[in-house]
């Protein structure tokens, strides 16, 4: 019972969501049957997310009321996601400060401490690639080599200097690069990556439907 | 400049400055930035779905008597078993529902969305009448599909015909990951860019107002 009607249940919506899509959605009731289950599944994901914000509280707390190691900081994540998420969830007709609209604590927090924080982490990584690099690209032998030259290439072409730098060598060398390296060579292997990507999705689809693929219950 | 947008610009350039101290090393600054980015990112996603889908897509619907939706809020009340360990398994009724609708969408999304396009999109005929440019990148494109996938392709031992195909994928693959890399540290770069742009004009210009 515990692992078997989750299988019959998978089965049938995944089964039923795929009968749908052969259906007018706007002609028949089995057609329609997609966007609502698709509407429902998001739902779900979302109560999904409500279920991380009570684990996240419950592991932080725990390591708070047991004072380990670097608590401090783990009740300042919880300061920080409850004075962030409580606002948001209240209602703007209370007061300017509560809902996501502009001027509200919610639209605040984010402005100016997440996003700022979040284009950090992000610069930050130049220094971690530019360190990658180094050690990673050695012309070694050819393989090595062209992942090089066409790093390079990509580089210079990005840059307004780089760009002037590569015209000395023919005026459409910047216009070779956008046309055989990234809409040719690049989009041909993209191409190839996500065809073989898809396959595996549907193929991994087909096995949870049928039940073969029956990691997401856990154990027990 | 009001006191309330300097107080904005030195919380986000203490921010900035705590996550960049990390470049030096781990350091109680870095610690306590990267908590509270993480507190507040959770509490973001927690405002986002609030708004946009419990009170949107199920609460507001429900109210206007779409009765229909109390079976995913069910679902979704099922999730929170989880934190039961006696009854935690109850909660695989609604992951079994979310993994096999997802499963039906991307069985036929994937079929019909991305494969079939894509194969589509690479059947080019290898003489275009638009020059020999043309050509040459139709050519450039049906050999990296082809070969790309070939490389990816470990059911049969890459020798002969197969192995020659597999090192031109190999080839190919090279060149797209090196371009892709070139793109990401430009983004990258730009984004330091930005935010070195801040620190410079916008928080020491405000040093110029208060002292």
């Amino acid at each position: 019972m515990r692992r078997v009607a989750p299988v019959i249940i998978a089965f049938l919506s995944g089964f039923v969501t795929v009968i749908s899509f052969c259906f007018n959605p706007d002609k028949t009731v089995l057609g329609g049957i997609e966007p609502r289950v698709l509407s429902w599944v998001t739902i779900v994901g979302g109560f999904t997310l409500l279920l991380g914000v009570v684990s996240i509280t419950r592991v932080n707390w725990q390591a708070v009321h047991r004072k380990k190691e670097g608590w401090p900081y783990k009740f300042l994540t919880l300061v920080a996601m409850y004075v962030m998420a409580v606002p948001a969830m209240l209602p703007s007709s209370w007061s300017p400060l509560f809902g996501d609209a502009e001027g509200s604590i919610y639209d605040w927090l984010f402005m100016h401490i997440d996003a700022p924080m979040m284009g950090t982490m992000f610069a930050m990584l130049a220094f971690y690639i530019a360190s990658a690099a180094y050690r990673a690209f050695r012309a070694r032998n050819p393989e090595s080599t062209l992942l090089l030259a066409a790093a390079v290439l990509v580089m210079l072409w990005r840059v307004p200097m780089g760009e002037a730098f590569l015209r000395l060598f023919g005026e459409n060398v910047p216009g070779f690069i956008n046309t055989y390296l990234m809409n040719g060579v690049n989009a041909a292997v993209q191409r190839g990556i996500v065809i073989g990507a898809a396959l595996g999705a549907a193929s991994m689809s087909l096995r949870i439907m049928l039940g073969i693929e029956r990691t997401y219950m856990g154990k027990g | 400049m009001s006191g309330i947008e300097i107080l904005q610009i030195w919380v986000a350039a203490f921010f900035t400055l705590a996550i960049f101290s990390f470049l030096y090393k781990d350091n109680p600054f870095f610690k306590l930035a990267e908590h509270v980015f993480a507190g507040l990112s959770a509490g973001y996603y927690v405002g986002l779905v609030w708004k946009s889908i419990i009170l949107q897509q199920l609460w507001y619907p429900m109210m206007a008597g779409e009765w229909l939706l109390v079976f995913p809020a069910m679902l979704g009340a099922l999730m929170f078993a989880r934190l039961v360990p006696k009854i935690s398994w109850v909660s695989r009724v609604s992951l079994a529902f979310v993994m096999g609708t997802t499963a039906g969408v991307f069985l036929v999304s994937q079929l019909n969305g991305m494969i079939l396009p894509q194969m589509q999109a690479t059947m080019l005929p290898l003489v275009l009448s638009e020059g020999a440019g043309a050509t040459l990148m139709a050519l450039v494109m049906v050999i990296g599909v082809i070969s790309t996938l070939i490389y990816f392709y470990f059911s049969k031992e890459h020798t002969g015909a197969l192995g020659v195909t597999a090192k031109v994928g190999v080839w190919f693959i090279m060149i797209a990951f090196g371009a892709h890399f070139g793109y990401t540290v430009m983004a990258r770069v730009s984004l330091l860019i930005g935010r070195v742009n801040f620190l410079y004009e916008d928080w020491l210009g405000t040093f110029l107002l208060i002292f």
